[in-house]
């Protein structure tokens, strides 16, 4: 091939890598039969912590969301909460108040005042919640899809609102793993078919990329087979789909953990003691939450 | 001696005894290493490419040991790295050739236990007699550092200059003692990692750096480890920097200028990394001020060389009026010694400047990230000075093995042109958070990804087109190999 030839091959696959993404509106939707408001049991106790299997405790009983936060369920939330008067609305945010940090002045230490923090942005090309000027509502088709761009003040808000809290790390890492030292919280192996991380080849991908909550059920879907990848309590989408805020404040740097791995990560991430945070005005399409409560 | 026997004993004799020999073994087990370790890399594992490597060698790839495999393969391709960098040491420097003898053998038994056993212990199953085997060769590797260390000792009186063209001390060769220091600083950060690498290694709870950079309490042994890393890979840069200075005959005024430089600077950088667990605030500080002065030190390298080769090159073309354009044609007329400079200066835009940049904007930028983000910075920022390090050893070990005419001018344009835009793809690859958020990064990571699949494919083929030259050539009973097996570049040392 002569040399032209191959600049113009070149410059052919760069043109095809730089065309965008398909649209919001082709996304595909199922129903997967996970109920979103469900929570499961953890029971108090011993478990492995850490990719070195530490021996750690829990003292109290606890019950996880089974399922991310939904879109649906973070748009009620904001409605119900602009309504009582609870959260504000600036020219291209959502916030509201959150008491603050303590500050230790560590080296690299950001202060976490007491104020006004953004919750979630309303004019991201990202966002999947649209505002009419008095409400909010979900996207066609993400209605079951994990709220995502809410910051960790955004999490921390919603699970407050409703008397609940995020879960600590320890508490994410136990309804993950359970008693034993699985790596994965269906097991010790990761296939298609387990999660949605990179290239999982779900339906979803290159489309919305994040999958409806507990997707990953044993279900099969035009064709596409899934195992039912929930934790040893039933918990779904705790490895893959999003990075999931916890409650912990990391001391000095206030950064916030977030665990499991996201749809852009390669499969080793979404190993359970994966190490991830981020500062907690910090808002991305790859994270999301869910909320704990005292069992 | 049989036919076949001598057929055999030939060639091993050329590939583990002579300087060229030794070096072509290290960089094909280099390449054949890359080359398996590739196949367990993420996209790989997206093909399915993995999954079938897996099955047919029977690896053990167990998700807690990830990181620990790592560590064994960064180990083993630097160890290899430090033995090509050594023979071509005792290579070049006036010494006995016994004692270069010695040293040869000892790197050479050093680097095979620790490849061999090293990925046998990560890769095939935990067997500990392995492991064993893998730090027997580690310990041979720092032992024939020693013998390096005496062997160039600089105060010799065997090894005085009388050239009033080189730096020197007196008489002392300062080049020498430049060596000197470096063969030193590498045995004493060798020390530092290895003492904090058996506190871990003892409870197997290993880790790699990147994921404990925001921790706020560090542990002395995590920044041991820290310090050790980045010392390392700094002081195969600086002895990689040295050897370039003896391949293109380093001398006169710059040579004068840049010797203390580096002597001086690899000097501060490293008491500046040891002294990273006891005074961590200001061990930042000495390791800008050392590294601000290294990287003088190449500078006079640089400016030198790229005068050499105009020169050079206006010579060779008989060009009486040097224009602008003439000068840079000369410049540019041997890829394999242009290359090696050239990658010098390259390494400023995508590795020190982004990295004096990183430390400057680490709260207002880096930091702001997750952590993942930023991890890619690190990881990225190291791997592309480890591959600016190979490519240039590449370009040097071209030059050795005698390519010419329109091969060398292929082989070091493809080496420049395509590793140099692969490592710009990375750059910007590693920190497009810069430039796009996450929403937005699909076309801007798509296309990176493919200049850099491109980029490394290309220098990988040809790569392999020089090692299957080589390959070759050892059938031949009068090839190139027949030749180099009796070459040796450095006088002989009578003591």
């Amino acid at each position: 091939m002569k040399w032209p030839n191959l600049t113009a091959l070149l410059a052919l696959v760069l043109v095809a890598c730089a065309a965008p993404g398909l649209a919001s509106t082709d996304v595909p939707v199922y129903g997967t039969g996970i109920d979103a408001t469900a929570w499961a049991h953890v029971p108090a106790g011993d478990f492995y912590q850490g990719q070195h299997n530490h021996a750690a405790t829990i003292e109290t009983d606890y019950e996880l969301m089974v399922t991310n936060v939904t879109n649906g369920q973070y748009a009620g939330f904001l409605n119900a909460a602009l309504a009582a008067g609870e959260v504000n609305l600036t020219a291209d945010a959502v916030t509201g108040y959150y008491p603050g940090d303590p500050f230790r002045a560590y080296k690299h230490e950001v202060e976490i005042p007491a104020g006004e923090w953004e919750l979630m942005p309303t004019k991201d090309p990202a966002l999947r919640l649209t505002f009419d000027g008095t409400g909010f509502s979900v996207k066609p088709g993400y209605e079951n899809h994990p709220a995502t761009m809410v910051s960790w003040f955004g999490a921390w808000a919603y699970c407050t609102y409703y008397d609940w809290r995020l879960p600590t790390d320890a508490e994410w890492e136990k309804a993950a793993r359970g008693t034993d030292t699985r790596p994965y919280p269906w097991g010790d192996e990761i296939a298609i078919g387990h999660a949605n991380f990179v290239d999982s080849r779900d339906p979803f991908e290159g489309r919305s990329e994040t999958t409806p909550v507990g997707f990953y059920n044993g279900s099969t879907y035009d064709g596409f087979e899934t195992y039912d990848s929930a934790s040893p309590y039933g918990i779904h989408d705790l490895a893959g789909n999003v990075w999931e805020w916890t409650g912990d404040v990391r001391i000095g740097t206030h950064h916030r953990s977030l665990r499991g791995g996201s749809f852009a990560n390669y499969a080793y991430n979404l190993r359970i003691w994966t190490i991830n945070n981020a500062q907690p005005q910090h808002t991305s399409p790859r994270v999301g939450f869910r909320c704990a409560r005292d069992g | 001696m049989q036919p076949v026997r001598r057929f055999f004993a030939d060639r091993f004799v050329f590939l583990f005894t002579a300087t060229k020999g030794l070096v072509l073994v290290a960089i094909a087990l280099i390449a054949l290493t890359t080359a398996f370790m590739g196949t367990l890399s993420g996209p790989m594992q997206t093909w399915g490419v993995t999954g079938a490597v897996v099955e047919t060698f029977g690896l053990s790839l167990v998700p807690a040991e990830r990181e620990g495999r790592i560590i064994l393969l960064y180990h083993t391709i630097a160890m290899s790295v430090i033995a090509i960098e050594t023979y071509l040491i005792t290579d070049s420097l006036p010494m006995k050739r016994r004692e270069q003898t010695q040293i040869n053998a000892t790197i050479t038994v050093g680097y095979l236990l620790t490849l061999i056993f090293g990925l046998w212990f990560g890769y095939f199953g935990r067997n500990w007699a392995f492991h064993g085997l893998y730090l027997v060769g580690l310990s041979l590797i720092f032992f024939a550092g020693l013998q390096l260390a005496v062997a160039i000792w600089p105060w010799r009186p065997a090894y005085h200059t009388a050239d009033t063209r080189r730096a020197r001390l007196g008489r002392v060769d300062l080049e020498r003692v430049a060596f000197f220091v470096m063969a030193v600083a590498t045995l004493g950060s060798a020390i530092f990692g290895a003492v904090a690498g058996s506190f871990y290694g003892n409870g197997f709870e290993t880790f790699l750096a990147e994921d404990v950079v925001r921790d706020p309490v560090k542990t002395p042994l995590q920044l041991a480890i820290i310090g050790h890393l980045h010392i390392m890979l700094t002081l195969i840069a600086v002895a990689l920097a040295l050897l370039v200075g003896r391949w293109l005959d380093f001398n006169g005024l710059w040579h004068k200028l840049s010797m203390p430089f580096f002597i001086v600077g690899t000097i501060i950088i490293t008491l500046g990394v040891w002294s990273i667990v006891p005074y961590q605030p200001i061990a930042h500080i000495i390791i800008y001020v050392g590294s601000t002065i290294v990287l003088l030190g190449a500078l006079f390298l640089v400016i030198f060389g790229f005068d050499r080769l105009i020169r050079q090159g206006l010579e060779a073309e008989s060009t009486r009026k040097a224009t602008l354009g003439r000068k840079l044609r000369a410049l540019l007329r041997d890829p394999l010694k242009f290359g090696a400079l050239w990658q010098m200066v390259f390494m400023n835009f995508v590795v020190s400047f982004p990295g004096i940049f990183m430390a400057a904007k680490l709260g207002d930028i880096f930091r702001v990230w997750p952590l993942r983000q930023e991890r890619l910075v690190l990881t990225g920022h190291w791997h592309i000075l480890s591959g600016i390090v190979a490519t240039i050893i590449l370009l040097m070990y071209a030059d050795l093995a005698g390519l010419k005419g329109r091969v060398r001018q292929v082989f070091g344009w493809s080496i420049i042109v395509f590793s140099d835009l692969a490592f710009g793809a990375t750059f910007i690859f590693i920190v497009r958070r810069m430039f796009v958020t996450e929403y937005g990064e699909g076309p801007l990571v798509r296309t990176m990804t493919v200049l850099m699949d491109v980029g490394l494919g290309a220098v990988l083929l040809t790569l392999a087109a020089l090692m299957v030259w080589r390959l070759f050539d050892l059938f031949g009973p009068q090839g190139r190999w027949r030749h180099e097996l009796t070459e040796f570049t450095a006088e002989e040392v009578a003591l």
